[in-house]
């Protein structure tokens, strides 16, 4: 593990990026977003990663008798993911009225706003 | 009340005010949801003007839950966090009741919007409050998807659902390199309470890691305040955005933006292993800088009106930033100020400017040259709030430029041309506007097909019934807000307080202590917040300087520079590169993230 997590959490982000920047659809573009998150799983799953540890779920685990991985960094990783979905679905939606309604997906056609 | 129950309703009142709504909406008639998003509106003005009164310069916390700092989540209180939530209390029931005028788009039940609107505020009530950076992280996007789905709120034009979706994705990337900045920060001190952040960075050396997380975390902050070159979406999203949506938008939320930077800054980084006062010093004010030029000279360039105070929103931003940047309580107290009154300001124009779109359907400065000679009221609240705008006393925006001025210039005796330049500029392009709508000043203006802008012609309106005379709610709102702008210039007491907050929040020691160990610790020494002789020489200074611009800029409108010339050029550029395609925004976007990370990481 050791730095190798945190470059590939780089990596993601940088490829999200180079894919937001040149997307032609909307869809793709929020699916680059997604990938853009999915980094910040990889690094937050890794802050909190411990060597031969186990769940930090002590129903059928007595406190103390292992190590456990760090529980905070999966509880903001979880937040994360449901902050993630509101904003898809979101992002989404707008998408499906707009080619509902105006017959394109395409970022690029939108020249309603410049200037 | 005591302020540990105070503190947890401020954000319980409008998320549980949006709930209601939701399921009642379906329910109740229209007028039932009004009076339902009023009353909760009024409540939450009610509850943080208690909050407001009672921790007289105090900084007053609330252990969510009963944990204590160390292992909860904690809300932090003072006078400048607590007033900023105040400013968008105040800002919600005038844009729940006007709402009562607009026409809902088919298939919304009564409730969806004003359900919208709590849980925007709720949102922003939370960020100002919080002392928590993974919870300030959730509050920012609770806002940022509230303010998306209120962006694209009128699908039926394909440009709502544009400006919304970039607004969207940028603003939505940028939370993402944040989150990735506070989990490096939680790598290196295993902490997310901002008290206790700061403590544990005290006891590792500044290295890249923690640039890059400050660089990081400051993204979001800087994309949501519109720092250039993070501000594309910002012009975009309030062309596009219902009226009362605007004036939420530019009225607080930006600027909970450079709230967020600065008090993040404060509480964690500025201490030993943090970042030096005088990277950020140096970096936040070029920035400042940058954005304050930029933004006024785009300003100057609009006719699509609520682009104009778009643009107008972005160079007051890089004001507040500089006056940030000095890390003063001087200058954290201008700011305060010039961000309330710049708030109910902007809010009143913005108000003012959806008078004009219900009643002629555009909002472009030349299309309707002339055509509000009889809305005389109109006419005249434009002008005086363009010259508000531009910093005439007793407006608080005067008095905030006056302290940030008076900060700015015991650093740098230039900083203040700075704060008058851009100020009389962005005064003066309203003012312009303003005169040729509601006067009919100077030759009507040639269309310019060929130019890269947005018009503004051609817009839906609003309300429900267009009719020949506006509701007359609609003129007394934006008074109503621009008379709250002169008390907050002319009210001792008001500045007197934000004072008092900015001694308490340029003071990260105190901070601390009162977040983990509860004393009331007695405020520094407090900084002046009164009017001086030469701060209303260089509010009255730039307010000419706007009025002699305007008054020039309608008789002569059309532009000398030959098309070649380098500053006609430089215009030419600057407005291409506003191009509405969210690929080179997020790619300007990199830009900026690459470049702050070179420019902390170089003095560090």
């Amino acid at each position: 593990m050791g730095t190798w997590v945190f470059l590939a959490a780089g990596w993601v982000l940088l490829i999200a990026l180079y894919g937001l920047v040149t997307s032609r659809n909307l869809i793709h573009a929020i699916g680059c977003l997604a990938v853009a998150q999915s980094s910040t799983y990889l690094l937050l799953l890794a802050v909190g990663y411990r060597r031969e540890a186990t769940a930090p779920v002590y129903s059928d685990l007595t406190p103390g008798t292992r190590p456990v991985v760090d529980p905070v960094v999966q509880a903001l990783a979880l937040t994360d993911v449901v902050v993630g979905a509101t904003v898809t679905a979101l992002l989404l939606a707008l998408t499906i009225q707009l080619r509902k309604r105006h017959h394109t997906v395409d970022p690029q056609a939108l020249i309603g706003l410049k200037g | 009340m005591t302020e540990a129950a105070l503190l947890p309703l401020a954000v319980a009142v409008p998320l549980l005010g949006a709930a209601l709504l939701a399921v009642a909406g379906r329910i109740l008639p229209r007028t039932g949801c009004d009076i339902l998003a009023t009353g909760c509106a009024g409540a939450e003005v009610v509850c943080l003007v208690l909050l407001w009164t009672h921790n007289s310069g105090r900084l007053a916390t609330a252990d969510l839950g009963g944990w204590p700092a160390r292992l909860g989540i904690v809300l932090a209180a003072d006078p400048i966090g607590a007033g900023l939530a105040l400013l968008v209390a105040v800002l919600v029931p005038v844009v729940v009741y006007s709402w009562r005028f607009f026409e809902e788009p088919t298939g919304e039940h009564a409730g969806a919007f004003p359900a919208l609107i709590l849980l925007f505020e709720a949102g922003m009530a939370g960020f100002a409050l919080t002392g928590d950076l993974f919870n300030a992280f959730v509050f920012f996007e609770l806002m940022g998807a509230a303010a998306y789905a209120l962006t694209g709120y009128r699908i039926e034009d394909p440009r709502p659902l544009h400006g919304a979706i970039t607004f969207g994705i940028v603003t939505s990337f940028a939370a993402y390199c944040s989150l990735l900045g506070i989990g490096l920060l939680y790598a290196r001190t295993g902490e997310l309470n901002l008290a206790r952040l700061g403590q544990q960075l005290a006891s590792h050396h500044t290295d890249l890691l923690t640039a890059g997380a400050f660089v990081l975390i400051a993204t979001a902050l800087l994309v949501k305040a519109a720092a250039v070159p993070f501000h594309f979406w910002l012009p975009d999203a309030h062309a596009v955005a219902p009226t009362p949506v605007c004036m939420l938008m530019s009225g607080a939320m930006v600027e909970l933006g450079v709230y967020g930077i600065a008090r993040i800054y404060w509480t964690v980084f500025s201490g030993p292993g943090g970042i030096p006062h005088q990277a950020f010093h140096t970096t936040f004010t070029a920035l400042g800088l940058l954005t304050a030029l930029l933004g006024a000279l785009m300003c100057w360039q609009q006719r699509h009106l609520k682009r104009l105070l778009a643009f107008s929103t972005i160079s007051h931003v890089g004001l507040f930033l500089i006056a940030v940047a000095l890390l003063t309580p001087d200058g954290a107290t201008g700011t305060a100020v010039y961000v309330a009154a710049h708030g109910l300001v902007k809010a009143a124009l913005f108000a003012l400017t959806g008078v004009l779109l219900d009643r002629y359907g555009s909002v472009d400065e030349h299309g309707l040259h002339g055509k509000a000679r009889d809305l005389r009221t109109v006419g005249v609240l434009f002008v005086v709030g363009a010259l508000a705008l531009a910093g005439m006393p007793p407006f608080g925006t005067g008095l905030g430029k006056a302290l940030s001025e008076d900060a700015a210039g015991r650093w740098q005796p230039w900083l203040p041309a700075v704060f008058v330049g851009a100020s009389a500029v962005t005064g003066a392009a309203v003012l312009r506007a303003g005169l040729r709508i509601f006067w009919g000043a100077g030759p009507a203006l040639r269309s310019r097909p060929d130019e890269d802008e947005t018009t503004g012609e051609g817009e839906e309106p609003e309300i429900r019934s267009p009719q020949r005379t506006p509701p007359r709610a609609m003129t007394i709102v934006p008074a109503v807000l621009l008379g709250l702008a002169v008390l907050v210039g002319s009210l001792p007491a008001i500045a007197a307080a934000l004072a008092r907050g900015a001694a308490v929040f340029t003071d990260p020691a105190g901070y601390t202590a009162a977040v983990l160990t509860h004393p009331s610790t007695p405020p520094g020494p407090m900084p002046a917040g009164d009017w001086t002789a030469t701060g209303v020489l260089l509010g009255l200074l730039s307010t000419s300087i706007a009025a002699a611009l305007a008054t020039a800029a309608v008789r002569k409108p059309s532009p000398t520079l030959p098309a070649h010339h380098p500053a006609a050029r430089l215009v030419r550029a600057l407005r291409r590169s506003h191009s509405g395609h969210l690929g080179d925004y997020l790619a300007w976007l990199a830009l900026g993230v690459a470049a702050l990370c070179i420019a902390i990481a170089a003095q560090t």
